[in-house]
This record gives structure tokens, C-alpha cells and sequence, in this order.
């Protein structure tokens, strides 16, 4: 038990360093759609919330459950879908290669 | 039993996957040339990741929750399809939802588990419920303030910061005894409930100039706490989504903050408000000189170099189409027009380039505050719209300013300064900006659309 909570900092440590290099990268002319795309891959939350749904282990459970896949699945959906349409929008003035 | 075990060892794997596919989706965003293969990344990664979860064994009702995602894509729709100058709120609103499913998961774990939970865990949960419920409510009320609902001047009052700091060590000291007594289920609504107040109190003293920090703050805390729930669920892909999450938050929050020349406790603990006393006044027998938009159009016309300052109130006049027109309009005359973006310029991290690539000004034109000051002193005009304290030279200078140390773009060495802004009233933060009164500098009165329509079609007069 104790041994997999040990694992876990290791990973959160882990992810922490290369969350911090990656995003150390990223033009600042980038970082709105940086936020809204990190917030929408924060949304992988829905998979803890979809288990407690189809458990339906206890009705509070399975309420709160509900609920809680409606708000992760909207950001999902629109974390996904803003990004994308901002990032379309940035165009170079230079001819692109494809 | 062996087939149950057959299944999680492919919900592991294709949690894996999705993993590397999270990381590669930020790696890609580095570049605006790869950064849609980022986005593409990152949602095949989600949708795997999602597919992956419903193979778990557990599941008996697959009904709920098809209906629950529908419900959920039709919410999420309409909020990926707000107007650009919008973004800054929906990302708020998006915080707001992101911990509103944290914490209600936190809170079915809990009631679940009771009252057999390990210390650890329990501290963990803990964590979990404390941080996502101040997100909730914090990130609602920033929403508010951004989509101008609520107030955006900072409420203060004496003794805030201790009322603030004492909810913070009710809830803290709630889940420590929490934590050594698992079974006192009746004291859990304590660490939703008091969180819930206190990241309300948290935001009444913020005022919109400090939006930007608060918004990558909450950005942070939103990811740390789904961390907190992938340590509760032992589910690792929620640890790295968590992580990532929380780095890029913390990152935005240190550049904005830097940008701004305050450290996180005094955006979170002094309102800008009570700077503001500090504020010079009694310049006004200061003279100052103004131009026609004709006089302002010659003068751009015959120059090499143009360097123009976008502020937000370049974006709520919805002029940045306008700007367009006039960059268009010099770049075939032969000018070189760039625009000097700073940090906090808008109302969130990055928003200002947003709103400057929406309107088709292309992206290689757009320059960082550090890129283009060493430029200044070489730069014919510097036309500032709609901007103020970000150019105020006051903050190189006069040690008495409250701005004193904030890094500021240099227009004040253009050899020609233009600044459109509708008076002479001072700008968000309430401080007189010297860059107004010098000899170069020409003030052009009049709404940012407004003006700058008239130079394109001066521009365009003086074509024939």
C-alpha cells in the first residue's frame, strides 16, 4: 500500500521536471492557448469520475459522479476546441513550407 | 479473475500512451508551426485515455455515463466558441469546472472509504477537496470579475488578511484532525465548506490588473489538486496530468508576476488598490502637445520603422481589426510596422497575441518586450493604444512611483512618441504616466477604433 503511494510522488516528481522544462519552452506568444490546453488535458480527471458512475457503488457516489463527468467532459470539449481555434489564427507573413 | 486482470494490464498500457501523448502535446505547443499537432496530440491521448477507462472491470451501468459525456460536450461546445476577447473568463469558468469535478470526486472517495482510510491518504484527500474547492469558487469569482458581473475594483477592508488566513487554518486544522481521527465523518463538510468561503474572500481584494497572475495561480492550484486526486485514485496518468498542469501554472504565474514587479504575497495578500496612495499627483501644469489624425498619418507615412504598443483598451474598443487596416496600410508603403507585446498586456497570459492574430496581423511581427526595447532608440514612431503603465517611464526612474521596478517597454526612446487615449485621466492603477509630457511625445485624443480608422483613410488619401 505504502509502496505504491511511493511510486506515485516518484512519478509526480518526475512529470513536475519535465512539465517544467516543456513548458519552459513555449513561446510566450503562446501561452494563452498553453493554459487552455494544459486545462484541458487536467480534464483526464473525467476517467476518476466515469469509474465512480459505472460503479454506482453508493447514490452519493453516483450523483456526484455524474456531475462531476459533465464538468470534466465540457472542459474537454472546449479546452480542445478554443485551442485549436486560436492556434489556427497565429499565421506567419512568411510563405509556409508544408 | 484472470480476465479482469487481462483488461487493467491494457487500461494500464493505454494509459501509458496517453502519457507521452499529454507530454508530446506541450512539447509541439513549443512552435506555432507544430502547436495544432500538439492539440491533435492531446486529445487523442484523451479520447484513448477515455475509451482505456470505460474497459474497466468495475463498471456495471455504461448507460449514466454516455449521457453524462453528451451532456457534458453539449455544455463544452458553446464554451470552445466564445468570442476571443472572452477567452480570459471561459478559461476562468474552466478552472472552475475542472476543480468542481475534483472536489466532487474527493468527496464520493471519501464517503466511500470511510472510515478505514490510511493517514497518508487521508492527508492527500485532504489536500484534494481543500485546494479544489478554493479553486472553485476563487476561479468563479475571477470569472465574475473578467466577464464584469462582479465588481473589478479590489474590495478591501482592515483585518482581511488575517479573516483570510483564519478560514485557511480552520480547514488546514479540520483535515489534520481529520487525518488522525478518519472516522469524524460529520467534520468533512468542514474542509469543502470553508475552502468554498475562503477562495471567495481570496479574490474580493484582486483587481483586474492583476488578473493575469491570479488566472495562472488558479491555473496551478487546479492542477495540483488533480495530482492530489491521481495519488487518491492511485491512477498515475492523473498524476502526470496533474503535474504538468500545476508546473505550467506555477511557470505563467512567475512570469506574470515578474512582469508585474510583485511577488505571489503581495498579489494574494495587498490589493493594488492601497498602492495607490502612494501615487504623485499635481501634474497637471504640465503641458502637453496633441495631434490630427492628418498630422499623425504624415508623420507615420515618412517613417522607416514603426513599432506600435497594444494595450487592452486597444481591446475593448475592438480595435485591433482597425490596427490591421493601418498595418496593412504601412507595410505597403513600405514601413516596418512590429508590434511590442507585454506580458501582461490583456487579461490573461499571451492573451494580447491572441487577439492580434485574430484579426490576421501574422505572428512573426509580434515581439516580446525583451526583443524589442534594445530596438526603441532606432524606431521612427512608437504607437501606444490603448496602453498606459506598461510604458510609463516612471517605473525606470522615480523610485517614488508604485510602479517603481516593474519591467516597462522603452517607447520613451522612439524618436517620435504617439499615444491615442481618450483623456488625460490616469489609467487602471491611477498613476500619472511622464511619458505623456515629453517633447516627443504627440497625444492623439479620441476612441483607439475611432482614431485609427481616420489614419487609414488619411493613409489611404495620401496614396492618390
Amino acid at each position: 500500500m505504502n509502496s505504491t503511494l511511493i511510486d506515485g510522488l516518484f512519478v509526480f516528481m518526475l512529470a513536475g521536471f519535465i512539465g517544467f522544462e516543456v513548458i519552459k519552452r513555449v513561446s510566450p506568444l503562446l501561452h494563452t492557448p498553453l493554459m487552455s490546453l494544459t486545462n484541458a488535458l487536467d480534464a483526464i480527471a473525467v476517467v476518476g469520475a466515469i469509474v465512480l458512475v459505472g460503479e454506482h457503488k453508493s447514490q452519493l457516489s453516483f450523483v456526484l459522479g455524474v456531475l462531476a463527468v459533465i464538468a470534466a467532459t465540457s472542459n474537454v470539449v472546449g479546452g480542445f476546441l478554443i485551442t485549436d481555434r486560436m492556434l489556427k489564427m497565429f499565421k506567419s507573413s512568411r510563405p509556409t513550407k508544408p | 479473475m484472470t480476465d479482469f486482470a487481462g483488461n487493467q494490464t491494457i487500461i494500464e498500457i493505454v494509459y501509458v500512451v496517453a502519457s507521452i501523448l499529454f507530454i508530446l502535446s506541450l512539447k509541439w505547443l513549443s512552435a506555432p508551426t507544430t502547436a495544432r499537432r500538439g492539440v491533435l496530440a492531446g486529445e487523442i491521448g484523451m479520447v484513448l485515455a477515455i475509451g482505456g477507462t470505460l474497459l474497466h472491470h468495475g463498471i456495471v451501468d455504461y448507460k449514466w455515463i454516455v449521457i453524462a459525456l453528451v451532456i457534458g460536450s453539449g455544455i463544452g461546445v458553446p464554451l470552445g466558441l466564445v468570442h476571443m476577447t472572452a477567452v480570459p473568463q471561459r478559461t476562468a469558468l474552466s478552472h472552475a469546472f475542472g476543480a468542481f469535478c475534483v472536489t466532487l470526486v474527493g468527496t464520493s472517495e471519501f464517503y466511500l472509504r470511510t472510515p478505514n482510510v490510511p493517514k497518508f491518504m487521508m492527508s492527500v484527500l485532504c489536500m484534494e477537496v481543500i485546494l479544489a474547492s478554493l479553486t472553485f469558487t476563487g476561479s468563479l469569482m475571477a470569472a465574475g470579475k473578467l466577464q464584469e458581473v462582479l465588481p473589478q475594483r479590489p474590495i478591501t477592508y482592515k483585518g482581511q488578511n488575517f479573516v483570510n488566513l483564519f478560514f485557511l487554518a480552520i480547514a488546514v486544522a479540520v483535515a489534520v484532525y481529520l487525518v488522525l481521527h478518519p472516522e469524524a465523518k460529520q467534520l468533512f463538510p468542514v474542509v469543502i465548506v470553508v475552502p468554498l468561503i475562503f477562495g471567495v474572500l481570496m479574490i474580493v481584494p484582486i483587481g483586474g490588473a492583476d488578473m493575469p497572475t491570479v488566472i495562472s495561480l488558479l491555473n496551478s492550484y487546479a492542477g495540483l489538486s488533480a495530482a492530489a486526486m491521481g495519488f487518491v485514485l492511485n491512477s498515475k496518468l492523473l498524476i502526470i496530468a496533474g503535474a504538468l498542469d500545476g508546473s505550467s501554472g506555477f511557470i505563467l504565474s512567475v512570469i506574470m508576476s515578474k512582469a508585474m514587479n510583485r511577488s505571489f504575497t503581495n498579489v494574494l495578500f495587498g490589493a493594488f488598490g492601497q498602492v495607490q496612495a502612494a501615487a504623485s499627483t499635481g501634474k497637471e501644469d504640465k503641458t502637453v502637445r496633441s495631434a490630427t489624425a492628418e498630422e499623425a498619418a504624415g508623420i507615420l507615412a515618412a517613417a522607416n520603422k514603426v513599432v506600435i504598443v497594444p494595450g487592452y483598451g486597444m481591446a475593448v474598443a475592438q480595435a485591433q481589426h482597425k490596427v490591421r487596416e493601418l498595418y496593412d496600410a504601412l507595410t505597403k508603403k513600405g514601413v516596418d510596422v512590429r508590434f511590442a507585446i507585454h506580458p501582461v498586456a490583456g487579461r490573461m497570459p499571451g492573451h494580447m497575441n491572441v487577439l492580434l492574430a485574430e484579426a490576421d496581423i501574422p505572428y512573426d511581427r509580434l515581439m516580446e518586450m525583451d526583443d524589442i526595447n534594445g530596438e526603441f532608440p532606432q524606431t521612427d514612431v512608437a504607437l501606444v493604444i490603448g496602453a498606459n503603465d506598461v510604458t510609463n517611464p516612471a517605473a525606470r526612474t522615480d523610485q517614488s512611483s508604485p510602479i517603481f521596478g516593474m519591467p516597462i517597454l522603452d517607447v520613451d526612446k522612439a524618436r517620435t512618441v504617439m499615444v491615442i487615449k481618450r483623456s488625460m485621466s490616469p489609467g487602471f492603477a491611477g498613476i500619472d504616466n511622464p511619458l505623456y509630457y515629453l517633447d516627443r511625445t504627440l497625444m492623439l485624443f479620441g476612441d483607439a477604433k475611432a482614431f485609427v480608422n481616420s489614419i487609414v483613410h488619411e493613409l489611404a488619401g495620401n496614396a492618390h
